[in-house]
């Protein structure tokens, strides 16, 4: 094929979207209406992960200390639990602090409860408060952290929680909301495609004349497949720029005007900025490639006479 | 030079359309197709530039054996058969112009030598003045006259034209064969399938007579020969 060829075949691409005006059209639009849900979708899903994975990351492990635990030894077992890969953070809250959280937590009507109990009666032990880096990992780390307990002579560590049951059934609730996030957005993936191709196979079944004319003046295949793959390249770019423009603009504004009602039950949308390039280059990929596969697919059929 | 040797052709719905055909076409000449609807000419002219396969028998076209091509080769052989229709067949979104240029684009000419030849044969047809216009905005005449610059613009070997003056008025049609005439006086072996009795008894060529898929009759300077 010579450069002249390709040239050609490009120009007739672009040239062929114009003087199929009506069908390009339909073809652009059914794009638009499919990419557009499958874009909703895809953003609602971002954000449903984004909600689990902040859930998740306020799960905690607490190691209480014994109460004669020397500072010394808090440090150490500090140290060694910071040690961890999984580890991110080891915060020591001692009893005293523990005891003024607790108060804070019980508000007004805990003053009174827990008024008996000064600086020397103080039940609460010193205790380590734990992050893990990957949430997912906190019932192993916990069984990690309790088999320290059994290799220390000195015993330090005596309890060592972490929601134990609950935290597992979140993940599992975390988990399935994912999953299925991502089962309505390939599910949905599949069907635009198919919506998609078909309209493309309508406007082309509308041209299975023209293609069997190139074919009697003894155009190769390669010579007709061009200007269509070319074509369905500019449909889906077309469709896919267009869903990304109304997407975008909605989304952002949907961001700014429930900035504070969500924020209010601490909910944050996951910003535009932080997932344009992913979701456009997911919907323009998606956009490009259905408008090729569909062309070219459709053309197939015609092309043997 | 076309040459066919007992040719049989069967559909698939079991419609045998020629029986054993032999013919011998030779380069630079004239050959009407006659008989009447059914009989087999459609099939007789796909056999030629490849639209169907012959159930049996062997074609040969400029030594090509068409019956056994490879698919890939198809194209190569058509574009030494310049192929006219009853309906046109002009790409509808493409002016004159583009439609010949088309063709030449297909074997990939040099753009330079295409916008020469691309005129040269719009004048042969005598619409110049029209090269700008859709097929649309052409009259039936003009059309066919397109159409043929189409076919001829490649120098093909061969014209395969069925019906080419089947939806044109008689005044239109004798334009038309006038432009055969010419195109064959230059050394283009023209084979017409027609139902046009004036036509035929008046411009005298070869007659090649199809009935229910067999040649019944082969005449150097013949007659229409049927009534209707």
């Amino acid at each position: 094929m010579t450069f002249r060829t390709i040239i050609r075949h490009f120009r007739e691409g672009f040239k062929n979207v114009l003087r199929n005006g009506w069908m390009s059209f339909a073809s652009v639009s059914s794009i638009v209406i499919s990419l557009f849900i499958l874009g909703v979708f895809l953003l609602l899903s971002l954000n449903i992960n984004a909600l689990a994975g902040q859930v998740e990351s306020q799960v905690q492990i607490q190691v209480y200390l014994e109460p004669n635990t020397t500072v010394e030894q808090r440090d150490q077992l500090n140290t060694q639990i910071g040690n961890m890969p999984e580890v991110s953070k080891v915060q020591v809250v001692t009893k005293e602090e523990g005891m003024k959280l607790f108060r804070e937590n019980l508000g007004d009507d805990g003053k009174e409860l827990l008024s008996g109990y000064t600086e020397d009666t103080n039940p609460l032990p010193d205790t380590l408060v734990v992050d893990v880096v990957e949430p997912t990992t906190i019932p192993d780390v916990a069984k990690k952290i309790e088999a320290l307990k059994q290799t220390t002579t000195d015993k330090v560590i005596s309890k060592v929680k972490y929601g134990e049951g609950t935290v597992e059934k979140m993940f599992k609730v975390t988990n399935t909301i994912r999953n299925g996030g991502l089962i309505v957005v390939a599910g949905l993936a599949i069907t635009s495609m198919f919506l998609i191709s078909n309209t493309i196979k309508v406007t082309i079944f509308a041209r299975r004349r023209e293609i069997s004319i190139m074919k009697l003046v003894g155009a190769t295949n390669h010579f007709i497949r061009w200007p269509f793959f070319i074509e369905g390249a500019v449909i889906g770019l077309l469709g896919s720029g267009v869903t990304i423009g109304l997407l975008f603009a909605g989304y952002d504004r949907l961001v700014k005007l429930t900035q504070v009602e969500l924020g209010l039950m601490l909910i944050k949308l996951v910003p535009l900025p932080e997932i344009y390039l992913s979701v456009g280059g997911v919907i323009l990929g998606l956009g490009v490639m259905i408008g090729v596969w569909g062309s070219t697919v459709s053309i197939r059929k015609f092309l043997k006479v | 030079m076309i040459e066919m040797q007992d040719v049989w052709k069967t559909y698939a719905d079991g419609t045998h359309a020629l029986k054993g055909i032999s013919v011998r076409i030779d380069r630079n000449d004239f050959v009407y197709i006659v008989g009447p609807s059914g009989a087999g000419k459609s099939t007789f002219m796909k056999l030629i530039y490849r639209e169907e396969v012959p159930t049996k028998g062997q074609i040969s076209v400029n030594g090509f054996n068409v019956g056994r091509l490879k698919q890939r080769k198809i194209p190569y052989v058509r574009r030494n058969i310049g192929v006219v229709f009853q309906d046109f067949r002009l790409l509808p979104n493409m002016t004159a112009y583009e439609n010949i240029a088309f063709a030449m684009e297909a074997i990939e000419a040099p753009r330079k030598l295409i916008k020469r030849r691309v005129n040269e044969v719009l004048e042969l047809v005598g619409l110049k003045s029209k090269a700008n216009s859709l097929p649309a905005q052409l009259s039936g005449g003009e059309q066919q006259r397109i159409s043929i610059a189409r076919a001829i613009v490649n120098n093909p070997s061969v014209i395969v034209a069925d019906e080419p003056t089947g939806n044109l008025d008689p005044e239109t049609s004798w334009g038309i064969m006038n432009l055969l005439e010419e195109i064959n006086f230059r050394g283009t072996t023209i084979i017409m399938a027609t139902h046009n009795k004036d036509i035929v008894n008046t411009i005298r060529k070869r007659v090649i007579a199809i009935e229910s898929g067999s040649i019944v009759r082969d005449q150097i300077r013949g007659d229409y020969g049927y009534d209707l």
